[in-house]
């Protein structure tokens, strides 16, 4: 038998507690990051000043356009020269945090673009003021519309964890990395953390699906 | 005025340093987009047709390849392939093989997404005019709908060729010598931080914006094709996540 | 589609030359909703045929069984003695193949409301394109047999444009002249002006009263347009929940209705 079934039982408990947690916490750590900086990034790049609107434009776009293991590094290799020391699974968070930001801040964009003309004028009829408007009017339509596409990245964050362990995060990736080199052999730590994410991530991306039929209706 | 080759050792300073060894690792970068790409391409044509097949065996094969690959990270399916099949199967591939595979297998199960919505996308309309005029199933496929479904598929195909532009990255991870790779051990080995990080960045940025302009041509010829007369001028919202 | 029963054991009599369309009892259903209940109706060779009722009668359906769009529920139908969604093993019937299908869609040509060309291809290719890959003609013979009729629907000038920078009167014309390069031996319009600006009707239902007293063509004409009907049909087919109410030449069915169905029809749409 390849398969070795006594190891696999030895590191499935570790695997299952101390690399779920690890990733858990990168992940909804990640998310919160990213959906919270995200708003603000699109409300920026909103903003009638162009000297705001177009900066946060440009460097969403950047960020978008290359890849989050360098930006992971950037954070992991140059923040400590300038003082700034972290735990790696922070710095990993911020490094998720801020990519996905960038695309978060697309889907409220779009959220807030689709809010009907209507809302707008309605309000501005009554005299609300502008701060108001934005706060009770249109943010929490643009948001119920955005979550869907946000549920959708909280997977892919999800998904993308796993590369917090090449900045030496001990996740499920980083634990059967570990676990995969102290033997040489990766074949049961790989897939056993394979499997894992597969089994979260398909119920979690139709459970998504079927929210987002609910909000089209 | 002599031009300056931006690849060369006489650049002053930490440039002179560093572009030399990012240099030879953006061509590993390019080459494994390149390979990556017509790989996924290939996949997401094949199974993005298999998953808009009337029969429902076939769809159910389509859906399961794409759930697989898109239900994991790129990451652990390198590794996969790279150190743990070996054991299972006895055969070991190479490094940039293993690499190019993974992105391909990955990055085509999205794309598999966006030909099968292109296709869905073709009003039915234009199917039965193909039934009528008594095309067969392959002729009505081949020269009715896929050329049509075409034009739909290029904005987020651009988005999945930037997002497998940046996936390339991970194969530093097993070792292959790409841009990633060549920046870390730069950096690993004392050149400025800062400077080799931003060179990086500037490099991978300029390989997305080739990508766009690339795509943005393509969607021109296709859009001609179809008969529209200007292509849009944006990047639709943006990809892997976001094609479902 | 499920087929449910099948005639039986009396072979019916086929490729009788005295009738291009033959409808046996024929059963649509789409889930709970049937739309044609038991049909039958015959049309002769060359026969042009008018299809009128209110909407939501089952017009477009019967058209779509036709041209193999639909398959029945049950019932056969017969286009120039060939079943048209069976055919014969041994002595049974059995749902067509798409070998069988492909044969019998030969003879029938369809025209849209809504035109669909190809957006992919230009005037001429829309036209060639059918001929030169269904029926295998040679793409010069094709090109020749397209541009001759582009001239008969007045577009000549036009077949290298893009279907998009037409007029939505001239794409219906391109549509014709793109069923007619199939020869077809029926040809099915279905509304085929509804979806036109009012000044663009006129053009398209002249071409087509000259289709119809030119060809030996068989038609089978759904339409609101009560005028055109008369110009273009020797017979007239009333129908209502999916059943002919009443049939006659149109002189009869548009001035002396005999059902009370057919005259509050025709009050309603002429408004009269
Ligand atoms: N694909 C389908 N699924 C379910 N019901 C259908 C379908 N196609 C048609 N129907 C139903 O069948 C009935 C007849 O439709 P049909 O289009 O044949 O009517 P029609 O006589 O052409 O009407 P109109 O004058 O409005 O075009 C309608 O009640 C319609 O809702
Ligand atoms: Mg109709």
């Amino acid at each position: 038998m390849i398969w070795d079934w006594d190891w696999t039982l030895q590191i499935l408990p570790d695997l299952l507690t101390q690399g779920l947690l690890v990733t858990v916490q990168a992940t909804l750590g990640g998310a919160v990051l990213a959906f919270v900086l995200g708003l603000f990034l699109a409300l920026l790049r909103r903003s009638r000043r162009a000297y705001i609107s177009r900066p946060v434009g440009a460097v969403t776009e950047f960020i978008r356009s290359t890849p989050l293991l360098v930006q992971l590094f950037v954070v992991y290799y140059v923040l400590p020269d300038f003082g700034v020391s972290m735990t790696a699974l922070t710095t990993g968070i911020i490094g998720l945090g801020v990519h996905y930001a960038c695309y978060t801040a697309e889907v409220y964009r779009a959220g807030i673009d689709g809010v009907p003309k209507g809302q707008w004028e309605a309000a501005v009829a009554l005299n609300l003021p502008r701060h108001w408007i934005w706060l009770s009017v249109v943010l929490p339509q643009a948001v119920r519309r955005s979550l869907p596409a946000l549920g959708n990245y909280l997977v892919a964050i999800f998904k993308e964890s796993p590369q917090l362990s090449v900045i030496t995060v001990v996740d499920v990736m980083g634990l059967a990395r570990e676990l995969g080199s102290e033997r040489f052999r990766y074949l049961e730590p790989i897939t056993i953390a394979g499997l894992f994410f597969l089994l979260i991530a398909i119920p979690a991306s139709i459970l998504i699906r079927r929210m987002e039929r609910r909000l089209d209706h | 005025m002599t031009t300056i080759n931006p690849c060369s050792a006489e650049l002053p300073g930490t440039l002179g340093e560093a572009m030399p060894f990012l240099c030879r690792g953006a061509v590993v970068t390019l080459q494994s987009t390149l390979g990556g790409s017509v790989l996924a391409i290939a996949i997401a044509l094949v199974v993005g047709l298999m998953a808009s097949s009337r029969l429902r065996s076939v769809r159910g094969v389509a859906r399961v390849y794409m759930e697989f690959f898109r239900g994991t990270s790129v990451l652990v399916q390198l590794f996969w392939l790279f150190y743990a099949m070996p054991i299972l199967t006895g055969y070991q591939f190479d490094k940039v093989a293993a690499g190019i595979l993974a992105l391909g297998l990955n990055l085509g199960a999205y794309g598999s997404e966006v030909v099968r919505g292109a296709v869905q996308a073709v009003p039915p309309a234009q199917r039965e005019a193909a039934i009528a005029l008594n095309f067969t199933p392959y002729q009505r496929m081949r020269h009715v709908i896929l050329p049509q479904a075409f034009v739909a598929m290029v904005p987020p195909m651009n988005n999945l060729l930037i997002e497998l532009l940046k996936t390339t990255s991970l194969l530093s991870v097993i070792t292959v010598a790409d841009l990633a790779y060549q920046g870390r051990l730069l950096v690993n080995s004392g050149s400025d931080q800062l400077i080799v990080f931003a060179l990086m960045l500037v490099i991978y940025f300029l390989f997305s914006y080739l990508i766009t302009l690339l795509m943005r041509f393509v969607e021109g010829r296709a859009g001609r094709l179809v008969g529209r007369e200007r292509p849009r001028r944006r990047r639709s919202a943006p990809a892997v996540e976001g094609a479902r | 589609m499920t087929t449910e029963t099948q005639p039986g054991n009396a072979s019916p009599a086929e490729a009788d030359p005295q009738w291009m369309i033959r409808f046996d009892k024929v059963v649509k259903r789409f889930g709970d909703v049937t739309v044609l209940r038991e049909l039958d109706f015959h049309v002769r060779p060359g026969e042009r045929v008018t299809l009128i009722g209110p909407s939501g009668s089952g017009k477009t359906t019967i058209l779509r069984l036709l041209m193999t769009l639909e398959r029945v529920t049950s019932g056969t139908i017969e286009v120039d003695g060939q079943y048209l969604s069976h055919m014969r093993r041994g002595d049974r019937l059995v749902p067509a193949d798409e070998r069988h299908l492909r044969q019998v869609r030969k003879k029938v040509g369809m025209v849209f409301q809504q035109f669909n060309l190809f957006p992919n291809m230009n005037v001429l290719r829309n036209i060639t394109e059918a001929p030169v890959r269904a029926l295998g003609v040679p793409r010069d013979q094709a090109e020749a047999k397209a541009r001759e009729l582009l001239e008969m629907v007045e577009l000549a000038d036009k077949a290298d444009e893009h279907p998009s920078r037409l007029s939505g009167g001239q794409q219906q014309r391109v549509a014709i002249a793109r069923a007619l390069a199939m020869e077809p031996e029926v040809l099915l319009l279905d509304e085929v002006t509804s979806a036109l600006d009012p000044e663009l009707v006129s053009g398209v239902q002249c071409l087509l009263r000259d289709i119809a007293q030119q060809g030996n063509l068989t038609l089978l004409c759904v339409t609101h347009e009560m005028r055109f009907a008369r110009d273009i049909s020797d017979r007239v087919l009333m129908f209502d929940q999916g059943q002919i109410v009443e049939e006659g030449d149109p002189e009869q069915i548009f001035t002396e209705p005999t059902h009370q169905r057919t005259r509050d029809f025709l009050q309603a749409v002429l408004g009269a």
